[in-house]
């Protein structure tokens, strides 16, 4: 499989994400939007690695980008959980105070 | 794929469920690429772990009263400027780089098979303590999630 294609995949599928990240107010899909923006990283760091078979360092680095995704999202849902709770709305533009 | 429909839907709940086809193409992608043990890490952990959290997120954030849970879009001018531009972008620079000519790529025979037993070898040798750090870093963030998410339930009995 040419290189080429796989990383204009990665782009595309970066930009559909950065395209839900904007036009959304919805805050869990927002959270949707930068897991596809992960995802599009991932796709670019293995499709280097390919040709580099004995150091492997892209799919290290793919390996801790899904771990620290996983906290990441953890984290942000259990905010968002509170937020709902707190100002019963997840609309990400009325949210607009701190003190808790 | 299943992405654009994530971007054209407005049911939130399709969204999440389409999340997950796009999850399982792109492990697709890692296994043709060669890595495959990313792929079932990528299975594993999203749609295993982050998928269930984002439709608990989605029924619990949302007014339950049998009507379909939406989300309008708004600013899609702007966001089909910015998203565009950017597709553009990458699209003019990858049709520009010749990657054949990088010389540790020229070199590398490619397609060569990964084992796992290098895999292993490497992360707990040249890269221990990434991963300590990342195995801590979890550790935190979950334990903060915890806390946070179920905090509230003590002070409603002292309330009372």
């Amino acid at each position: 499989m040419p290189i080429e294609h796989l990383l204009i995949l990665g782009a595309l599928l970066f930009c559909i994400g950065l395209i839900v990240v904007v036009t959304r107010k919805n805050a869990i899909a927002v959270l949707i939007g930068i897991e596809l923006m992960l995802n599009a990283a991932n796709i670019n760091l293995v499709v280097f690695s390919q040709f580099d078979p004995n150091q492997l360092q892209g799919q290290i680095f793919v390996l801790f980008i899904i771990t620290v995704a996983a906290a990441e999202a953890a984290v942000a849902l259990a905010i968002v959980l509170k937020v709902f709770h707190y100002f019963k709305t997840a609309d990400l533009d009325k949210i607009n105070e701190l003190k808790g | 794929m299943p992405a654009l429909f994530i971007l054209f839907t407005r049911n939130i709940l399709y969204a999440a469920f389409a999340l997950m086809l796009t999850f399982l193409g792109v492990a697709g992608i890692f296994i043709f690429s060669g890595a495959e043990f990313v792929a079932i890490t990528q299975i594993l952990v999203y749609v295993g772990g982050i998928l269930i959290l984002i439709v608990f997120g989605v029924m619990l954030t949302n007014k339950v009263n049998g009507k379909n849970i939406v989300t309008p879009v708004y600013r899609q001018f702007l966001g089909i400027i910015i998203g565009g531009g950017f597709f553009l972008l990458f699209l003019k620079a990858i049709m520009q780089a010749n990657f054949g000519a990088i010389n540790w790529i020229a070199q590398s025979t490619e397609n060569a098979p990964t084992s796992l037993k290098n895999l292993g070898l490497v992360l707990m040798t040249d890269y221990v303590l990434a991963f300590e750090v990342i195995g801590i870093l979890l550790l935190i963030a979950l334990i903060g999630a915890v806390y946070m998410a179920g905090a509230k339930r003590k002070e409603v009995q002292n309330a009372n």
